[in-house]
């Protein structure tokens, strides 16, 4: 085999193993899917939105849980959003560069990485006895918001540095104050990179159940919560309570509450693409 | 940077000026110094501006003709590692004192860049922009001014017809002449142009420079080119810069057919460069 015969094989047989890695991922994808919806979609209707949790599996629905989950998911975005986006803007913008943004950058990107319990143990800490908020909507919504805070802070430093500079000097040598130039050019530019971002990562809070099994959401709950400072409970948590009792009725529970919850996802997931496109689409 | 009614009269008797109202302003250079970092990149610099005159800095690649260019609107205030020695006067302020207002400076000091860059909005807002954010609100005015500004810069009638639509299917002349007309509409009394045609086609270049030509009428204008040609046709003065010096400054006509330096004979004449 020559040099170029050889090299043709190494390309070939790197294409066929990446071919591979990505149909192990879809296969699996579809196989489980599969299974949660044979399992599954007999048991969704509308009394099982409905219905609040019981002893009885045909009788049980989610709820109590899926209000819980809206509730955390609408919360967690009021507080995250301002946070987050003013936190990406500053460390992008104003902060100087030094040795302290320096290790605040490396810091953030670490966060992003820690487990989801380590939170839960803080949230527990700080929210739940310190600020004396108890188990509440509250607290889980600021557990979560830490939890997914790095990520909407790098999201939106990466869409920002993705705004020509040109723009802003355009911007500049109008006369735009530094506000100006964020408000009208630099916002509106990024703004489909950090709704993006916003989007996945509360996609990605409406599925944690660790952190929020720590700061203390029960499994059952008896009525939807009505104000923050009311006891909760989620999906992801009513879904493993279910799967852990051994009438079989409660795992076909489980695996309908589970397709729900991937709607939910999904659904959150196709806004943000809806989003992107649109903006890449406006803005070139 | 006001003149006041008086003044003009002044200068109409004593420099006898046109008979147009004189609104550009003059430049004074005082052995400015710049440095990013530790490498100086301007090297005491000296130099006076005359109102309504067009000035080309010409010289080699890196010799810091965008370096000393930007320091007339301050837009080196951003980089960080930029550091500035020296007195910049205009109309006999110095625009480095501390209390300065630079988004004032820059309504006064309009500049055009390189690459045509247009924000990603409709044409009319983008000529808007700089009134905008004076937190002008008077819709008839600024509908004024957005068509005088794209009158003036040669523009009007290829888009008085959809204003609407975004700048960024303009074609790339049509966007730098965008990109100047948003600069007249704040009304500044300087204009730098750091290569405006470098990324144009040879008739939108020489639109261009036929507006240059117009527009010297009223404002005081400084233009970065690599183009000897261009330096030649549009420009009353010429700078020569080489590593960070001044080598040279006149009228562009001695400065082409009878350079002091043997260094500018050589640049002008492509032997280096
Ligand atoms: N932001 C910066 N940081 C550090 N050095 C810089 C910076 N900008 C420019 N320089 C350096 O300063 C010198 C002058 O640069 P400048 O851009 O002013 O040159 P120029 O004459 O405009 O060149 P060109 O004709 O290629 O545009 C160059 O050596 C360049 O490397
Ligand atoms: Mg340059």
């Amino acid at each position: 085999m020559n040099s170029i015969q050889k090299n043709r094989f190494k390309d070939r047989l790197f294409m066929y193993w990446g071919m591979f890695a990505t149909l192990i991922g879809l296969v699996l994808l579809v196989v489980f899917i599969g299974d949660i919806l044979i399992d599954g979609l007999g048991r969704i209707d509308w009394s099982f939105i409905t219905n609040l949790p019981s002893r009885k599996p045909d009788k049980s629905g989610i709820y109590t849980a899926l209000i819980g989950s809206i509730w955390i998911l609408i919360l967690t975005a009021f507080i995250v959003i301002p946070v987050g986006v003013a936190a990406g803007l500053y460390l992008e913008e104003y902060s100087k560069k030094n040795w302290l943004s320096g290790v605040l950058e490396i810091n953030i990107s670490n966060l992003a990485g820690v487990p989801s319990i380590i939170y839960g143990l803080l949230g527990l800490e700080v929210f739940v006895r310190i600020m004396n908020l108890g188990a509440s909507v509250l607290a889980g919504s600021l557990t979560l918001s830490l939890l997914i805070l790095p990520i909407i802070i790098v999201a939106t430093r990466e869409a920002i540095k993705a705004v020509p500079k040109s723009i802003q000097d355009a911007s500049y040598a109008l006369g735009a104050s530094k506000w100006h130039t964020i408000w009208y050019q630099i916002l509106p530019a990024a703004g489909g990179g950090i709704l993006t971002g916003v989007i996945l990562a509360l996609s990605r809070a409406v599925g944690e159940t660790a952190p929020l099994i720590v700061v203390g959401a029960l499994a059952y709950v008896p009525f939807a919560p009505e104000n923050p400072m009311d006891e909760f409970s989620v999906l992801p948590i009513q879904i493993f309570n279910w799967i852990s009792r051994p009438q079989h009725g409660f795992i076909e529970n489980a695996a309908a509450a589970i397709i729900i919850l991937l709607l939910i996802t999904f659904i959150m997931n196709g806004i943000a693409v809806y989003f992107r496109n649109k903006w890449q689409k406006k803005w070139k | 940077m006001e003149i006041t009614m008086e003044k003009i009269a002044d200068k109409k008797t004593v420099v006898h000026q046109t008979n147009e109202v004189n609104q550009a302003s003059k430049i004074e250079v005082k052995d400015v110094n710049v440095w990013y970092g530790d490498f100086q990149a301007i090297k005491g610099i000296n130099m006076n501006i005359k109102p309504n005159t067009v000035t080309a800095f010409i010289g080699p690649s890196g010799c810091g003709k965008s370096t000393f260019l930007r320091l007339f609107n301050r837009m080196n205030d951003y980089i960080d590692t930029h550091r500035m020695e020296g007195k910049i006067k205009i109309n006999g302020n110095n625009i480095y004192k501390k209390k300065v207002n630079v988004e004032e400076l820059r309504k006064e000091i309009g500049m055009v860049f390189q690459k045509p860059n247009p924000f990603p909005k409709s044409i009319f807002e983008n000529v808007a922009y700089g009134l905008k954010i004076q937190g002008i609100k008077d819709k008839k005015f600024i509908i004024e001014r957005v068509e005088k500004a794209l009158k003036q810069a040669d523009l009007w009638e290829e888009v008085k017809d959809n204003l609407k639509k975004s700048a960024l299917a303009l074609s790339g002349g049509q966007q730098q002449r965008l990109c100047i007309a948003r600069t007249l509409a704040v009304e500044p009394s300087i204009i730098l142009m750091d290569e405006p045609t470098s990324a144009l086609d040879p008739i939108s270049t020489s639109k261009i420079e036929n507006l240059i030509f117009e527009l010297k009428k009223k404002y005081t204008i400084i233009i970065v080119t690599h183009n000897m040609q261009q330096a030649s046709r549009i420009s009353d003065y010429t700078a020569f810069f080489y590593i960070g010096e001044l080598i040279e400054f006149g009228k562009t006509k001695k400065i082409f057919t009878n350079p002091e330096h043997k260094r500018t004979e050589n640049y002008i004449t492509g032997r280096v460069g």
